[in-house]
């Protein structure tokens, strides 16, 4: 598949999730539970990005010694929890990040 | 002052806090994707069509892994399955609309301006309330077409030294800040996080996100009934 067709559908298939619940729907189709499961969505998917982004070296093996993303990410968390300020939260885990690495 | 703009005007005022982290994103966007080997017009093209920093991202590390077309693409399906539940959430307000707002709206419908946008939806019934949306939209539209322009431009010059690319998961993280302190949320999280990682060199045709998001939604699905049960 070319590069342009792989975004062209890639495109598709995101609007598509925006606009298909928009049209289809009515008003409160949609039971409880459904809506309380969906609402767990978030939190399914992007740690399956964050956890190997954090824990894999280059190569795809886990690396928990000497990982300066590790240490970076708990004090990132540990911001976040505290201040639940999106920009605190990115801005802290990228400073520590810079401290480890360069001193 | 017509009503249509000054609610228009009030959301983008809503969104504008939210998109100083857009920033950094787009740029780290725009710098991998001409990093892994993307010309700067698909570069450009993916925010133009696609207009999903999250869908977009995975795009470029399942592309940059080797992964299969049709991997990458039911993966940005899977991360994308959330706006399944805004538009349900937003349905509601919009309901009433012409086919032509309802294609418009849906173009816009992003997490910054969806959660805003709700908030002040829930709080105001005038019938022209959905230009609040639009606004907020148009904004994040702009914020994010004009970093990732800026991304391409500088690629070259941010050193990778810098690790920047470390930026992306910090920015997931931050989205997920106000789920660290539910219990259910966190054993979702630390479910879906272990098999993605643990599964990243074993899962076929690097299916891993969705193979770990769905442990982690049958994570959810079974401790919501158990907790529910717990109260009947």
């Amino acid at each position: 598949m070319s590069n342009w067709a792989l975004i062209i559908y890639c495109g598709l298939i995101t609007y598509l999730t925006r606009f298909s619940m928009i049209v289809i729907l009515k008003k409160e189709m949609f039971n409880e539970r459904v809506k309380d499961i969906l609402s767990y969505v978030p939190s399914a998917i992007f740690p399956a990005i964050i956890f190997p982004a954090i824990f894999l070296d280059n190569s795809g093996s886990i690396q928990l010694i000497d990982n300066p993303k590790i240490l970076a990410s708990i004090i990132a968390m540990i911001v976040g929890i505290f201040t639940r300020n999106i920009l605190a939260t990115i801005f802290s885990g990228l400073a520590s990040y810079w401290a480890i690495i360069f001193y | 002052m017509n009503i249509k703009f000054k609610i228009f005007l009030k959301g983008i005022i809503d969104v504008s806090p939210l998109m100083i982290p857009v920033v950094p994103f787009g740029l780290i966007f725009g710098v991998l994707a001409i990093d892994i080997g993307f010309s700067p017009l698909e570069t450009m093209g993916m925010s133009l069509i696609i207009f999903g920093g999250a869908s977009q991202i995975v795009l470029l590390q399942l592309f940059s892994g080797g992964a299969s077309s049709l991997v990458i693409i039911s993966s940005v399906g899977a991360v994308n399955s959330r706006h399944l539940l805004y538009g349900a959430v937003v349905s509601e307000h919009v309901s009433d609309l012409k086919l032509f707002w309802k294609i418009i709206i849906s173009y816009f419908l992003i997490d910054q301006a969806f959660a805003r946008s709700n908030q002040y939806f829930k709080k105001n019934n005038e019938k022209n309330k959905y230009f609040h949306l639009i606004g907020g939209g148009a904004t994040c539209w702009l914020i994010w077409q004009s970093s990732t322009f800026l991304g391409i431009i500088l690629g070259a010059a941010i050193p990778e030294k810098l690790g920047l690319s470390f930026a992306v998961p910090l920015t997931f993280l931050a989205i997920l800040v106000n789920d660290f302190r539910k219990m259910i949320n966190v054993l979702v999280i630390l479910v879906s996080g272990t098999v993605a990682t643990l599964g990243f060199n074993y899962i076929p045709y690097k299916a891993y996100v969705i193979v770990a998001a769905l442990f982690g939604l049958m994570t959810a699905i079974i401790l919501t009934k158990i907790i529910k049960k717990k109260n009947e």
